[in-house]
């Protein structure tokens, strides 16, 4: 276990010192979206019957977690692999790979979980919109930890900086306007939800908002985060086990 | 201690590393000494684990490795060629991140970081990130990094590389420390003096192969204790002499501009590789 807590104590120790550049970077975007489409875009706009702020501050939470998450852990082990060689150190380390893989993805999560913190503090200055349940955090949790955990791959697998811009450019970008972010998936032609309900950022969207839905259906939203992290953590970890 | 057998690594169509047998014994200062692209990073990295070998087998204490064995991996200390600090984080949490990971206990990590610190005459500077630190600094506390967790083999990766003419002594001086400790190091390195100054054995290696192995006194008086250097036909000419009056009665009968002077191991890897390492 000191393996894990070393890895956590590293990330710890980078992000005490840049720690007031961190937190407002993870506020810019944000506080951007909130005065672009709550208050400018969407102050005449109501969706299900509630104001459109209060749809779109869950969007943009499930938003701002899978980006922070996600560019996080994909530029750490990216950069750390491909131009500090710090990956290196733990490479010849004795610290088992999975471990590893287990930390790094904690630590990514940590991230995105910081910067929901930040937005529900700053939303909750001047509005009453968002209710926050045990179920809102757990999907908020898995939803940092599915990223965290698929920036982990694309850092593994993806060798070059350039590349890395056309990956968030190709999956992380379209997910975060297409997924029910700003409007409801309703409002998308069917071949394209069925498409889209297989991502996970719209099982989070959609739990996060909790509109009436049943508890299978609850349910259902929070098993497909677990699968996929299940399923990203186990390529994550094999991979790690093998890359140069 | 260290067992290479029949090692290989291809990549495609080159061959790095091409059937390298040599075995390191306890408590030696052993190097492999070639031009760049001789193979040697390939193999240091391979020891290492960082790199997959295609065949053959790496025997450490009577153990294979391997890169998912990590009872093997501590028994290891690499500085490798690049320097890979944490940059952000200062020389202390460096080497307590290090220690943590090589699963030392609280106390003794403690103890260890501050000896080596002072080993490597780095205490003063504990607290400053590393990004700040010169690239001798760097270098100096990477071998710290390296020699915390008390490893068995300590594998050198081209150690004073890139360092100017004094930060290279004073490594040198830290490197001589390491040797009276009786730890057993594998160093690579394309600098003759210091394979000379430093290594007990020398592994001559070029284009993957291991072309000579033995002391450098042995490597030396194998090619003749004594080198003429001569200058005909445009370029330099060496000739070698087991003695001082046989270089001497050669040099009589050439013209020009001739030089007498001691052999050493750049003059033995020209006289097999027609190359030089220094180039």
């Amino acid at each position: 276990m000191s393996g894990l807590y070393g890895i956590l104590w590293q990330e710890f120790a980078v992000f005490k010192r840049k720690f007031v550049a961190t937190s407002i970077s993870f506020l810019i975007s944000p506080i951007l979206y909130l005065v672009a489409f709550g208050w400018g875009l969407g102050s005449g706009v109501e969706i299900d019957g509630g104001s459109y702020m209060a749809f779109i501050i869950p969007g943009i939470i499930g938003m701002s977690t899978m980006m922070t998450s996600f560019n996080n852990t994909a530029s750490t082990i990216n950069i750390s692999r491909i131009f500090y060689k710090t990956f290196e150190d733990y490479m010849i380390s004795p610290i088992n790979m999975t471990v590893y893989t287990l930390g790094k993805i904690i630590a990514g999560a940590f991230y995105g979980i910081y910067s929901a913190f930040l937005i529900i503090v700053l939303v909750s200055v001047f509005t009453t919109d968002l209710i926050i349940t045990p179920y809102f955090i757990l999907i908020a949790l898995l939803n940092c930890f599915v990223f965290s955990a698929l920036g982990f791959l694309i850092g593994l697998l993806v060798n070059s900086h350039s590349d890395m811009a056309k990956f968030t450019s190709f999956v992380i970008t379209p997910m975060s306007f297409l997924c029910g972010t700003f409007f409801p998936i309703d409002k998308m032609p069917e071949i394209l939800r069925w498409f889209i309900y297989l991502l996970p950022l719209t099982h989070t969207n959609i739990a996060l908002r909790l509109t009436g839905e049943t508890a299978g259906q609850m349910v259902l939203h929070a098993g497909v985060l677990v699968a996929y992290l299940i399923v990203l953590f186990v390529l994550g970890a094999r991979h790690c086990k093998k890359v140069e | 201690m260290l067992e290479i057998i029949d090692l290989t690594k291809k990549y495609k169509k080159l061959t790095a590393v091409d059937a390298l047998n040599l075995t390191i014994k306890d408590g030696e200062f052993f190097g492999l000494l070639g031009p760049n692209g001789a193979g040697k990073t390939t193999t240091v990295r391979m020891i290492s684990t960082l790199t997959p070998k295609t065949s053959g087998d790496i025997v450490i204490g009577g153990e294979s490795i391997d890169r998912n064995l990590t009872s093997i991996k501590a028994k290891i200390g690499v500085v490798p060629q690049q320097n890979n600090l944490e940059n952000e984080m200062s020389a202390w949490e460096n080497l307590e991140v290090h220690g943590m990971l090589y699963k030392m206990p609280k106390e003794k990590r403690r103890q260890k970081i501050d000896e080596m610190l002072e080993f490597t005459e780095l205490t003063d500077r504990k607290d400053d990130l590393t990004k700040n630190f010169s690239g001798g600094m760097k270098r100096k506390l990477m071998i710290a990094r390296a020699l915390l967790h008390e490893p068995e083999l300590l594998l050198l990766d081209e150690p004073t590389v890139g360092l100017d003419a004094s930060a290279r002594r004073k490594m040198w001086d830290l490197l001589k420390r390491l040797k009276s400790n009786g730890l057993t190091v594998l160093l690579t390195t394309h600098y003759i003096e210091e394979a000379e100054v430093l290594c007990d054995r020398v592994g001559l290696i070029d284009k993957g192969k291991l072309l000579r192995l033995d002391t450098p006194n042995n490597l030396i008086e194998e090619v003749g204790k004594i080198t003429v250097e001569y200058f005909a036909d445009g370029k330099t000419h060496e000739e070698f002499f087991p003695t001082r009056e046989k270089a001497n009665e050669y040099a009589g009968s050439l013209e020009g501009d001739v030089r007498i002077r001691p052999s050493n191991l750049e003059d033995v890897f020209l006289k097999f590789t027609n190359r030089r390492v220094e180039s």
